[in-house]
């Protein structure tokens, strides 16, 4: 695995792949989702299992982040700062201490 | 029942003004307060889209702004937009990608007088799950 240090933890360079533990912060419109959690944690080595395993702990909040096409158009994702459609997308990868949030578009017509 | 939006007339000015500016874009931005019924701090934003038929935040001044809010314990309190050739209702798009239950979501309507000053169309709207409801505007 690439091991790339982390700006949050800087003494920190070398972790387990298995168990990658990220915090993820949720939007308002989620919420119903976490049971009004605005901060939880979830695990995996990319956003990918992040969202799988986000829809093990709060079933159906999946469904509102990705379709069939990958991450839905009118959901920002961010990894740290970045915009994951500027990463990898679902396949960006994460590493322990990352953190997500989610934040749907601000958009209409 | 209506919610009920005060507003400053500094403020509503304030967006009238961006409104008219981008015309004939569509304007976008945020009025945010400490909470939904006391929208404070006006926060004009750059439509990514820059178009007269949509509007949409850029996806790193949307996460400036969401962290900024939250630093400041600060709520949207409004969300605002123009419509530049049509009147100051939500659009099906509006509707489909409202995300802030809570928000009041301001539509300003350029299509009278476009970036010249004159009577303004001004309304704002609660949008729930795809439900529409007005809110009474009160501008003091």
């Amino acid at each position: 695995m690439v091991v790339r240090p982390n700006p949050a933890y800087p003494g920190n360079t070398t972790r387990e792949r298995s168990a990658m533990s990220v915090e993820v912060r949720i939007p308002t419109i989620l919420r119903t989702y976490t049971g009004g959690e605005k901060l939880v944690t979830a695990e995996g080595a990319s956003l990918q299992e992040l969202v799988t395993n986000l829809d093990s702990s709060y079933p159906g909040i999946a469904d509102r982040l990705v379709d069939d096409a990958g991450l839905r158009r009118f959901v920002n994702v961010y990894l740290n700062d970045e915009d994951v459609r500027f990463l990898d997308g679902l396949g960006t990868e994460v590493a322990d201490g990352d953190s997500v949030t989610i934040l749907p578009a601000v958009a209409g017509g | 029942m209506a919610r009920t939006l005060r507003l400053d007339t500094a403020l509503a000015e304030q967006i009238v003004a961006h409104a008219r500016r981008d015309h004939p874009d569509e304007a976008c931005g945020v009025v945010a307060g400490p909470e939904y019924d006391r929208p404070t701090r006006f926060i004009p934003m750059i439509n990514a889209a820059r178009s007269p038929t949509f509007y949409e935040f850029d996806s790193a001044d949307l996460l400036r702004l969401y962290r900024e809010m939250d630093d400041r314990d600060e709520v949207p309190a409004v969300v605002y937009h123009s419509h530049t050739a049509t009147e100051a209702y939500p659009s099906r798009t509006d509707i489909a990608y409202a995300s802030e239950p809570d928000a009041h979501y301001l539509l300003v309507s350029t299509r009278e007088t476009g970036n010249e000053d004159g009577p303004y169309e001004l309304r704002s709207f609660h949008i729930v799950d795809g439900v529409v409801s007005e809110d009474i505007v009160v501008v003091d």
